[in-house]
């Protein structure tokens, strides 16, 4: 069973595990996800890959403590074993030189826009960096996002940072003052929606790296369809990346909550369990 | 594709089921009780609990012949010269001759003697359609209309087998040298890791999922398959050698050609038809709308009838409809109840006698209070303000024309639309091939339904030293038919391993 080399909190409520995984590590691509369950009565989830290292053969992966997987996730130890963690999974994102991009990313979504900064950087963009984040203290990788990108826009809903606005603000604001070629935006659905909607007016291309509800995560359920331009497609295999101006956001917030109650009556019982 | 399933036997299989029934024991066993007496004897009825009592649990509904049940059952069998279910056996097994080795209370012998043609017994004892194969050709069927239970036979026979603990380690011939990766650890690749490590063969087994067995774990319900049969089969495949990579998604994880670079010769893919269709109807992404796929995993694979024990939620409820007429939708639909639907209903498009579900399934979910409801399509799903389906559009149909399958295609019958309330929907009207592995193996033909193009003589891709069978060739079929492709591609596969020197040598 692959083993955590690493665990550590990153801020408050956000955890990144580093597990041993070397075939992952080797065949990992920017935008593919794994499959992580946590132990043997656990839940499948797909979690973004975050970074990647080839020599240490190990994959790391980042993610905000919601319900009761991320919640045991957030408890594991180095050298604890995880009974799944399967992937490279989904189509890697399509990288290329389209001049200056915008890569945004919201909350557990900072981490997964690491690797997409770095790819299209490495592919002779400029790259513009947009984080948000619900506090300043909640900010992560900033070190990381500075060496990397030409610039970092700081989001912050407490105001300490970078001003009072959310999301759409920012965007809009940094589409008017530079010609941007693409965008791509990953977090939480309300936030890449709202990127989406932002960008919408100019009509910049907008890549969403979704993450609805997974089961296998190899295109074997179903779960994970979502309308894209009146079309049923699976985020599993002919996604995570689509248009986002071409997705029915108001459906997959609803599949996002299928098991809302289900969720929390699944953390109590286990809560229950474990500190009785 | 051509596949042996309804074809003749083979001269030199037609010759070896002749020798054993010319053996003296067989002449002995004949002349001990006429055939006259013989037809007389009424098949053992399968015992199965009472639904009133299983409607509520998983536990497995049919119990299994005792050894008096199975011993009378097999004094059944005529012992045909020209037997006629062997052909009709697609991994054709020696049926007279395990069936009258129970009819003299060997019963290991029996289970050899099947376990000679197939792999997994007590698997299929449990979920072939026997009455469209063996039991159909039985000679006794066409005398006096009711065939022997062969199919019952195997599974007593296997069950047997397993209690006594039949287990150690097998003898195995000398290791070839050979290292074979297998592609899914459903029925199709459990099968040819069986027979290429029974031939001498380095095997490894490469599953997607964190459980082996394929549809079998993750489709079939306990119920109907207890996982503990599962996991004797797959704890035989490790005595004999076998190798399983779970959690590997051969196309992603590593590609047919990395594995090739790791000195993997030869392939069989049997990565089976995880691709669920939909109708492509409006509402059918509506919160409570599951393709049979999805549901059947939630609660097979992940266990959800015990949530919140283990954390994968499944939504129970209370008018559930499962769409289609298959093995599958009659799973889903009896699971449906099981969870606590007060009303499940089955809703199919064509009538009952098209219905492609097995007729002891059908049988079944009628016992446990299934509602059908024949020559019905649904049109829409309608969802609440939440995004949640709380009723579908239904239209009926009549059966005009045979189509292109032979059944005759449902037409609509205008003005007969209504609604009809439900908060659950299955959706089981079929699958299509999985696309990972054609879409990252270059080289590999595929066909126009996205299933992998073989010869079915050999089950030979058009990649060299790469097969496939089972439902990623078929579509979807069978547990049995995907056996029969594995013994035809292990086969082949042996023989071409055996014409060249080992790795490394």
């Amino acid at each position: 069973m692959p083993r955590i080399v690493r665990r550590e909190r990153l801020v408050p409520n956000i955890h990144l595990i580093e597990v041993e995984a070397p075939e992952i590590a080797r065949k990992a691509r920017p935008g593919q996800f794994v499959i992580v369950m946590p132990d043997a009565r656990g839940e499948r989830i797909p979690l973004t890959i975050a970074d990647w290292d080839r020599e240490r053969g190990t994959v790391t992966a980042v993610f905000m403590v919601v319900g009761t997987t991320t919640r045991k996730l957030a408890l594991l130890e180095p050298g604890e074993a995880v009974p799944i963690f399967a992937g490279p999974l989904g189509r890697p994102s399509k990288i290329e030189r389209a001049g200056t991009v915008l890569c945004a990313g919201g909350c557990f979504g900072i981490a997964a826009i690491h690797p997409l900064v770095r790819a299209f950087k490495e592919a002779g963009n400029r790259v513009l960096v947009l984080v948000d984040v619900k506090a300043d203290y909640l900010l992560y990788w900033r070190e990381r996002f500075e060496a990397l990108a030409d610039e970092l826009v700081i989001s912050s809903r407490d105001g300490l940072t970078g001003g009072t606005d959310f999301v759409p603000r920012h965007v809009r604001d940094i589409l008017g003052r530079e010609t941007v070629d693409r965008v791509v935006a990953v977090g939480c659905t309300y936030f890449m929606s709202s990127v989406a909607e932002a960008t919408r007016p100019a009509g910049v291309k907008t890549t969403v790296s979704l993450n609805p509800i997974m089961v296998d995560g190899t295109g074997m359920c179903g779960a994970c369809r979502v309308t894209v331009d009146g079309e049923a497609r699976f985020a599993c295999v002919d996604g995570p990346d689509f248009d986002g101006h071409k997705i029915d956001w108001a459906e997959l917030y609803a599949r996002r909550k299928s098991f809302f109650d289900d969720e929390i009556k699944s953390l109590c019982a286990w809560e229950e369990e474990r500190f009785p | 594709m051509s596949g042996p399933d309804r074809d003749e036997l083979s001269p030199s299989l037609a010759a070896e089921v002749l020798a054993e029934f010319e053996k003296d024991w067989r002449k002995e066993l004949r002349r001990a009780i006429p055939v006259k007496e013989r037809m007389k004897i009424g098949r053992r009825p399968m015992p199965q609990r009472a639904p009133g009592e299983r409607g509520r649990d998983f536990e497995e509904v049919n119990l299994g012949l005792s050894a008096e049940e199975a011993v009378a059952e097999a004094k059944r069998c005529l012992d045909c010269a020209r037997p006629g279910c062997v052909a009709g056996c697609p991994v054709r097994i020696d049926i007279p001759t395990f069936v009258k080795l129970v009819e003299k209370g060997e019963f290991a012998a029996a289970a050899a003697k099947v376990r000679e043609a197939n792999s997994l017994p007590a698997v299929c004892g449990r979920v072939c359609p026997q009455e469209t194969q063996c039991e159909e050709r039985c000679n006794l069927r066409r005398g006096s209309g009711v065939a022997v239970g062969i199919g019952n036979l195997e599974r007593f026979v296997s069950d047997h087998e397993r209690q006594r603990g039949a287990g150690g380690r097998p003898i195995l011939p000398p290791p070839t040298g050979h290292k074979v990766a297998v592609v899914g650890a459903g029925p199709a690749g459990m099968t040819v890791a069986g027979e290429l490590a029974r031939s001498g063969h380095r095997v490894t087994i490469f599953e997607a999922l964190h459980e082996a067995g394929g549809v079998l774990v993750y489709g079939i319900p306990e119920f109907r398959l207890p996982k503990a049969i599962l996991v004797a089969e797959v704890d035989t495949l490790k005595r004999l050698g076998v190798e399983f990579r779970m959690n590997f998604i051969v196309g992603l994880t590593a590609t047919i050609e990395d594995l090739q670079a790791e000195g993997y010769e030869a392939f069989f893919i049997g990565s089976g038809a995880g691709l669920p269709n939909f109708m492509k109807i409006p509402g059918e992404n509506l919160v409570g709308v599951y393709s049979a796929n999805e549901y059947l995993t939630r609660v097979n694979l992940m266990r959800a009838y015990d949530f919140p024990r283990y954390d994968t939620p499944v939504f129970p409820g209370r008018r559930a409809a499962v769409i289609g007429g298959g093995n599958v939708a009659m799973d889903s639909v009896r699971i449906a109840k099981r969870l606590g639907a007060e009303q499940a209903l089955i809703i199919y498009r064509r009538s009952r006698a098209e219905m492609p579900a097995r007729i002891e399934e059908i049988h079944h979910a009628e016992e446990e209070g299934i509602e059908f409801h024949f020559l019905t399509v649904p049109t829409r799903y309608v969802g609440d303000a939440h995004g949640r389906v709380k009723a579908m559009e239904c239209q009926r149909m009549e059966l005009g024309e045979p189509d292109a399958s032979g059944r005759r295609r449902p037409v609509p019958v205008p003005g007969s639309e209504f609604t009809a309330e439900v908060d659950l929907v299955v959706v089981a009207i079929g699958q299509s091939p999985n696309p990972l592995i054609p879409q990252t193996t270059p080289g590999l033909k595929v066909g126009q339904w996205g299933t992998i193009d073989v010869d079915g003589a050999t089950m030979a891709t058009s990649l060299p030293g790469v097969y496939a069978g089972g439902d990623i060739v078929r579509g979807g079929a069978t547990v049995i038919l995907a056996m029969g492709d594995a013994r035809t591609a292990a086969a082949a596969i042996d023989e071409r391993l055996r014409s060249k020197p080992a790795a490394g040598s």
